[in-house]
């Protein structure tokens, strides 16, 4: 399938996670992308060494997830669209490069296909990495923007969004998907990119050879008294800024819920299918589903009636809970059920947790 | 009267953070020197990682982008491979270039990309304070060698002889800075490996012998003198490939 | 006939421009220079200046110009 015809661009293709995080990133302006094997998310690498020259594209296999991190630092700070994949492991390496990113004000675009762990782990998903995702793996007062698609569409569609707002923010910006969604395949619409991201953003701060300017300097190290704190205070405001605007979630029969199930990714598949069957029972169940894990949709969270219990489901030993609980109110209405190691919440463990918080 | 010696045009005329007698300095001079005689101060970009010449875009009037330790060979790769048309360089240290960052070290030269290295050999770790590195002399006393560096801990890595091997790389030659002539054959090498990346002949480092007084624990004069007579025994000069 | 001139506020008084000069016409200077470095000077012998440049040339802070 050539990619980038124009006639395919909205007909339905069956397509992995994988592969349409890959096709989406392409079109979205992708045009460097540096990996290093490592399963479940190989197919996303392979993809790209396939259609990444369809773009006139640069594709690199790096000797390592480190080398990887650095090589989209250089191409990113040339001015062009540069992103790297990984899971799990391989994303703890890329950590000190991710903070590099921030402190040099660089965007780029990060893929987490999260598997089992901590250590070797196994290949199945989870979602044990939100914490190192969304309060910044690396050193140093940072944040990326992280979002958590839930479908092959929504993997596809968020690639537009990812690098537009790395463009716009400067900062480095992470998709967490998971072993599940990268494996799984799905119908996918491959439009273009929505008029809200399609704006080009110019990078007067490239590095490009200083013809006719004075040179560009990008750095993160600054020993002057008073400098650092100055270049934090300014990424603070722009992470301010980022949170007042970009909070992004999907929520569902929550106006009379007597129950919220938080979750996300594709863990909220499995929640919305308990909940639209508890509900076709009368029983008053709603879901949220954060699509930004940063900045964290707080505006899901506050509403009038303080009598909601919120039960949140992931596949972990709770992390995303505790954003939950800084969010709400009353953290005493905040449940959690969670496993891990590769292993899933099921239909029956998340139905009956609801019904025992209904009584 | 004619100036026949002065400032690179590439080189601010601001006073360096260097120690008095380091050899960073004269490389500085010397990098300047040459994309001036090459006209390329509006195409060339430098990767400076980590070490005691991270601040070199202070000094350079071209544009410049640090890296982390170890990984300024796979910044440049990003940006050359996305900008064939400029001339992208590294300026490593011996820590950076052939400790941690040795796999960076192999692989790009292993690609063959097309990219010209500056790598300072000074047998210890500057900036953070004289330890051992990859290139310290047996019986070398750093601060981490406290006794002098002992078989255990490694002997002198000949890292430009290693790359030698790799078909990918054009061109290595490694100098010094010892003395006025040394300089100036140093100057000449730091031409050629620019000139290779300028002909797209593939990847060409420069390994240069470079004094560090403060952490030889000796006068500049005398740190020169220590090239001469042990490190460039331990690393010999010459056109390596 | 030429000219060396040493921009003393940038010499860190390393002297290895001292041991080059084949005319020794360099010598350590008495005073500070605004950093606190002991800075070189130039002397006037019977010798003068060849423009050979070595001391430029081995000048870790290029603070040495010469002119002929």
């Amino acid at each position: 399938m050539k990619s980038n015809n124009k006639e395919n661009c909205f007909r339905k293709v069956l397509m992995t996670g994988n592969d349409a995080i890959a096709e989406g990133a392409l079109r979205a302006g992708c045009r460097f992308y540096a990996g290093y094997p490592i399963t479940p998310q190989n197919e996303l690498t392979s993809y790209m060494a396939i259609h990444m020259p369809e773009y006139q594209g640069v594709f690199i296999q790096a000797e390592s997830e480190l080398a990887a991190i650095n090589m989209v630092f250089g191409a990113s700070a040339a001015g062009f669209r540069a992103m790297t994949s990984s899971s799990s492991p391989g994303i703890s390496l890329k950590q000190e490069g991710i903070s590099y990113l921030a402190g040099c004000e660089l965007p780029a675009v990060i893929v987490n296909i999260m598997r089992g762990g901590p250590g070797l782990g196994n290949i199945a998903p989870a979602q044990s990495d939100y914490f190192q995702a969304t309060k910044g793996g690396g050193h140093g007062d940072y944040h990326s923007i992280v979002f958590a698609p839930s479908s092959v569409q929504e993997a596809y569609n968020l690639m537009f969004a990812a690098f537009y707002l790395a463009d716009k923010f400067r900062t480095p910006v992470m998709i967490l998907g998971d072993g599940m969604l990268g494996q799984m395949m799905e119908p996918v619409v491959l439009h273009s990119a929505p008029l809200e991201f399609s704006e080009n953003i110019d990078k007067p701060w490239a590095l490009t050879g200083c013809k006719d300017r004075n040179p560009n300097v990008i750095r993160s190290l600054y020993l002057k008294e008073g400098a650092l704190e100055a270049l934090n205070e300014r990424l603070q405001k722009r992470y301010q800024m980022i949170e007042k605007t970009q909070q992004r979630f999907e929520e569902d029969f929550v106006n009379d819920a007597q129950v919220i199930v938080v979750s996300y990714g594709a863990m909220a598949r499995i929640v919305k299918s308990v909940v639209k069957k508890l509900r076709q029972r009368k029983l008053k169940v709603g879901y949220i589903r954060p699509i930004t894990l940063w900045p964290f949709p707080v505006k899901a969270f506050n509403r009038k009636k303080t009598t909601v219990k919120y039960l949140v489901v992931e596949m972990s030993y709770g992390q995303m809970v505790e954003d939950v609980c800084l969010s709400v109110p009353d953290k005493k209405k905040v449940y959690f059920l969670g496993r891990a190691g590769g292993a899933i919440p099921d239909t029956g463990q998340i139905t009956r947790k609801i019904y025992k918080l209904l009584r | 009267m004619k100036k026949i010696y002065s400032r690179p045009q590439s080189l601010y005329d601001v006073v360096t953070h260097y120690c008095p007698g380091c050899g960073h300095g004269i490389v500085h001079k010397l990098v300047a020197q040459v994309v001036d005689e090459l006209q390329i101060r509006e195409k060339v970009i430098a990767v400076a990682p980590v070490g005691c010449a991270v601040l070199a875009y202070d000094y350079w009037n071209f544009d410049c982008t640090e890296a982390a330790h170890g990984r300024a060979l796979a910044v440049a790769t990003g940006i050359k491979r996305m900008r064939p048309e400029t001339v992208v360089f590294t300026y490593q240290g011996d820590g950076d270039l052939a400790a941690i960052g040795t796999n960076e070290t192999i692989h790009t030269a292993n690609r063959g990309e097309n990219l010209t290295t500056i790598f300072i050999n000074n047998a210890v770790y500057g900036m953070t304070g004289g330890q051992m590195a990859p290139t310290t002399l047996l019986g070398q006393k750093t601060t981490t060698t406290p006794h002098g560096r002992k078989e255990q801990e490694g002997r002198p890595l000949k890292i430009s002889e290693l790359l030698a091997q790799l078909e990918g790389v054009y061109y290595v030659e490694r100098v010094s800075l010892h003395t006025p002539q040394q300089v100036i054959n140093a100057q000449k090498a730091i031409k050629q490996a620019f000139q290779n990346q300028i002909e797209e002949k593939g990847f060409s480092l420069v390994e240069i012998l470079s004094p560090c007084p403060t952490y030889w624990n000796c006068s500049a004069q005398e740190a020169m003198d220590w090239i001469a007579e042990f490190m460039v025994k331990e690393f010999p000069l010459g056109r390596i490939k | 006939m030429a000219k060396m001139r040493i921009n003393q506020q940038k010499c860190k008084g390393c002297l290895l421009c001292i041991n080059v000069c084949p005319q020794k016409l360099i010598e350590k200077d008495d005073k500070i220079n605004n950093k606190g470095y002991t800075p070189v000077k130039s002397i006037y012998t019977k010798q003068n200046c060849s423009g050979c440049c070595l001391c430029a040339i081995i000048c870790p802070e290029c603070c040495i110009e010469i002119e002929r």
